[in-house]
């Protein structure tokens, strides 16, 4: 009796089904990476805790209202204007920054302002407050925030230009935060960002809003 | 002529034995890289603000999201038409902050707690006060990371 072999299976639509997983992951992938304006909320005070008394000129008052006006020290201004004014305000260096384990408060050698008496002291002591209104709309409060962000990178970006030396000389903070990303144990570097982000540390706050 | 036997006409067919090998291996990198929507939106698909300075978020497991928005036209007769706060499934309260956060805090190990981070995809039309009320929620449990997620694009669209 002859030996009857069994029939090889045929793996021609093998590519077909394949194909059709294929496609069916191929549409459902999404690969969006979630990104966003990202903020450390300050700790819950204690009780009966006493804010500092700050100085009226290093804090830089932000009212929006609900109809998303916006004023800024009392005086409506476009949002086109707002980016401008916090770098002078910023960078006004009028004063001595904050005292700190180093020592008594320096004058700020890096800033380029006008150095006014009625503006901020130094990066350091620079305080953004923003007022808004409960019904004002999250859109705009996220078109200030992303204002004052881009005027903190633009002075960082400037400070990291002409004041860092070494190996990471003449890049922007820009730069150097997208090196970091694809290093990220690089000690130097993260000393050298930590650096730019101190000479110019953001301090935004977010005042109760009114109703 | 038969003596030379029969020349071959036309191209010989190309060996497509290995197409299914090529196919099965981006089906696989398909299958790695795709994350299924885990959560389905109850309220109205917020409309992200768009901003310019972005962050990306890393570690997508330490991300808690909060959804704010209106809710659909055909359940506002229930819920009204204020600004709705989502939690995983459902529609919550400012209350239900702290639970929801806990909860994914005890996914994950001690250690891993100060880098979560609770990403906030509000609709651009919300009010500033429901974002204010989900801030003190989170700050009230020490939840201090925060990201307002955005769109990048230009920043004339957030307004109307």
């Amino acid at each position: 009796m002859a030996q009857k072999e069994t029939p090889e299976i045929n793996a021609g639509s093998m590519a077909d089904i394949a194909f059709l997983l294929l496609i069916f992951f191929l549409v459902t992938t999404t690969m969006d990476v979630d990104s966003g304006i990202s903020r450390k909320l300050s700790e819950k005070p204690p009780e009966n805790y006493e804010p500092p008394v700050i100085k009226q000129k290093n804090i830089l008052e932000i009212n929006l209202n609900r109809n998303d006006d916006m004023l800024v020290e009392g005086e409506r201004m476009k949002i086109e204007d707002l980016r401008q004014f916090t770098i002078d305000f910023l960078d006004n260096g009028g004063g001595v920054g904050k005292p700190d384990e180093s020592g008594p408060g320096e004058i700020c050698d890096y800033c380029n302002g006008e150095r006014r008496d009625d503006s901020s002291d130094h990066p350091n002591k620079a305080i953004i407050s923003v007022k808004s209104d409960r019904g004002t709309s999250y859109g705009m409060y996220i078109t200030i925030q992303n204002e004052l962000l881009r005027a903190y990178t633009e002075l960082r970006n400037r400070y990291a230009k002409n004041h860092i030396t070494g190996d990471y000389a003449g890049m922007s903070y820009d730069e150097l935060l997208l090196l970091l990303g694809n290093d990220k144990e690089n000690e130097v570097l993260k000393a050298i960002i930590k650096e730019v982000k101190n000479a110019y540390p953001q301090i935004i706050s977010d005042a109760e809003p009114t109703k | 002529m038969s003596k030379f036997g029969k020349k071959k006409k036309g191209l010989p067919a190309i060996n497509t034995a290995s197409l299914p090998d090529i196919v099965f291996m981006l089906l696989f990198f398909f299958m790695v890289t795709t994350t299924m929507r885990q959560t389905d939106l109850v309220i109205k698909k917020p409309q992200l603000p768009s901003a310019t300075e972005v962050k990306k978020l890393e570690h997508k497991s330490l991300v808690s999201t909060i959804y704010v928005g209106k809710a659909r036209p055909e359940d506002q007769a229930k819920y009204g038409s204020g600004d709705k706060i989502q939690l995983n499934d459902k529609i919550a309260t400012i209350n239900d902050i702290a639970n929801f956060i806990y909860s994914e805090q005890e996914k994950h190990n001690p250690e891993e707690i100060p880098y979560m981070t609770t990403s906030i995809k509000a609709d651009i039309t919300c009010g500033v006060g429901t974002i204010h009320d989900i801030r003190m929620a989170l700050r009230d449990i020490n939840a201090l990371k925060v990201s307002y997620s955005t769109r990048r694009g230009d920043l004339r669209e957030n307004v109307r």
